[in-house]
């Protein structure tokens, strides 16, 4: 445990009641009340979670445009400044790397978060690839703070701490503005399928909104089981489930982030390639006919033989269902196909269904 | 500090085993309901299975993770207890009055390998 480290925050958790167990590397709670309170205080109130452990990758420079565009999926040419999007980077067999959301804060400098397990890889994996680029990448993560209030008050509470009008920062879209006396960028998005804002700071400043939020509102702290709960029922995926290096996103259902008309791309050959021959896998959403908890890594099958494997499953928290993401045979991916998830050493009836386990609550624009 | 009641046995994978003659209640200890925090499921085996001492025979479930159940004893399942069932969190409640399964014991030689609750204490820390 010598090497795990804490975020800025890790005192207020432990003073909090925190549940601490050791992810990415980082010593986080998992809960502080319990997983299902939680997740029901984001759906139907407000919570709160430090994400401070997320790392944080600068890209400037006069080619940080083209070099963004060369490394991401998606295409950044058609975001703005003061936008974010979702984006993945692939490897050139089309395997993720990671998947990250991508800041533009100006004309020449993005800021991409990504996953804090694959923190040093990225940083490395995005360095390599800048042959040719005017640009300079910095690892700025350990400057940066980040807290995520999601939740369906997160703005009549937040409205309260700023000075400026968050009605008009929609869904994917952020400001750098004072919060608190302080810099901080704010912007209208989450993992949790729940309207909201990630707001980073300066990480010693992260600790006066985050003690700010608890004491002059009483937002209900959220550990990371139910970041994991909310974001699997909303469909947004979490590497080392839904992708990873052997998953590509097509496979994974994240086609809407990956741009085959840009002029080009790393991996942009083999997706386009996957994409015209047909794809081998496909994610699909599944749902138990029994009571039982379908959880990742149990096979799925079809007429006797593995068809494929489930990647996050739950009895979700929302509804009550037990529900999951398989990712399987394309053969068998039509909507109500009948298939198997071996659950110890019983085969449990299920269907594929939809990956709509909730509804999300954006608030976009007109 | 965990409970550990006197007047049952104890398996390291911390199910215990109240014996009635020649039958068994099994249940999960305290320290181990503990560890798991709130029970969401209870997968139970149906009436009349047979299984080894160690084998395993169900899961209880967190929302975040599943533990599998070790059968404390060889043994066929005589009864289930429904109400675990319906109502997971009874576990959470009162893990000693709220057995998972009867069985009717096989070999009663295996209770020897069984803890009990001096032993068992030491390893809950």
């Amino acid at each position: 445990m010598s090497d795990v480290k804490r975020t800025i925050l890790y005192q207020n958790h432990v003073e909090l009641g925190g549940n601490m167990v050791e992810f990415a590397g980082f010593e986080m709670p998992l809960f502080y009340s319990n997983i299902t309170e939680e997740h029901h205080a984001v759906r139907n109130n407000v919570g709160m979670f430090d994400v401070s452990h997320m790392g944080e990758i600068l890209v400037t420079g006069k080619d940080a445009l083209a070099f963004v565009n060369h490394i991401c999926t998606n295409d950044f040419s058609k975001v703005a400044i003061n936008k974010l999007n979702y984006t993945l980077f692939c490897y050139e067999d089309g395997g993720c790397v990671d998947d990250s959301m991508v800041y533009r804060m100006c004309e020449n400098e993005f800021l991409l978060v990504v996953n804090a397990s694959n923190l040093e890889k990225d940083y490395e994996w995005i360095v390599n690839q800048t042959n040719g680029f005017d640009v300079i990448v910095e690892n700025v993560s350990d400057y940066y703070g980040q807290i995520a209030l999601q939740g369906p008050l997160a703005e009549a509470i937040f409205q309260q701490m700023v000075g400026f009008d968050l009605s008009k920062i929609l869904f994917l879209e952020f400001t750098f503005d004072d919060v608190l006396g302080q810099k901080a960028i704010v912007s209208r998005s989450g993992y949790t399928g729940e309207d909201g804002f990630e707001i980073y700071a300066e990480k010693n400043h992260i600790v006066t909104i985050w003690n700010h939020l608890i004491k002059r509102y009483h937002v209900t702290p959220c550990g990371l089981g139910c970041r994991d709960t909310l974001r699997f029922e909303a469909a947004l995926p979490l590497y080392g489930h839904e992708i990873d290096a052997t998953i590509n996103p097509l496979e994974a259902g994240l086609g809407f982030a990956v741009k085959l008309d840009k002029p080009e791309f790393i991996g942009k050959t083999a997706l386009a390639d996957q994409k015209a021959n047909g794809l081998k896998r496909k994610m699909v959403g599944i749902e138990l006919l029994e009571r039982n908890i379908p959880r990742q890594g149990y096979p799925v099958f079809a007429n006797d033989e593995q068809i494929g494997v489930i990647t996050t499953g739950y009895l979700s928290p929302s509804s009550g269902l037990p529900v999951a993401n398989a990712l399987i045979s394309p053969s068998f991916a039509k909507i109500g196909t009948n298939v198997f998830v071996q659950i110890r050493k019983k085969m449990v009836p299920a269907v594929v269904r939809d990956r709509k386990f909730y509804n999300k609550k954006y608030k976009k624009g007109e | 500090m965990s409970k550990v009641l006197e007047n049952v046995l104890y398996a390291s994978s911390h199910e215990w085993a109240r014996i009635e003659g020649d039958v068994a209640y099994v249940g999960i200890s305290d320290y181990a309901q503990h560890a798991l925090g709130s029970v969401v499921f209870v997968d139970l085996p149906s009436v009349g299975d047979e299984f080894s001492a160690e084998e395993e025979f169900g899961a209880v479930e967190s929302v975040k993770a599943a533990s599998d159940l070790m059968m404390p004893l060889s043994g066929e399942v005589l009864e289930v207890n429904e109400a675990v069932i319906d109502q997971p969190e009874l576990l959470n409640k009162d893990p000693y009055a709220n057995w998972l399964i009867k069985i009717q014991i096989k070999d009663a030689k295996e209770t020897k390998n069984l803890l009990n609750a001096t032993d068992y204490t030491k390893i809950c820390k």
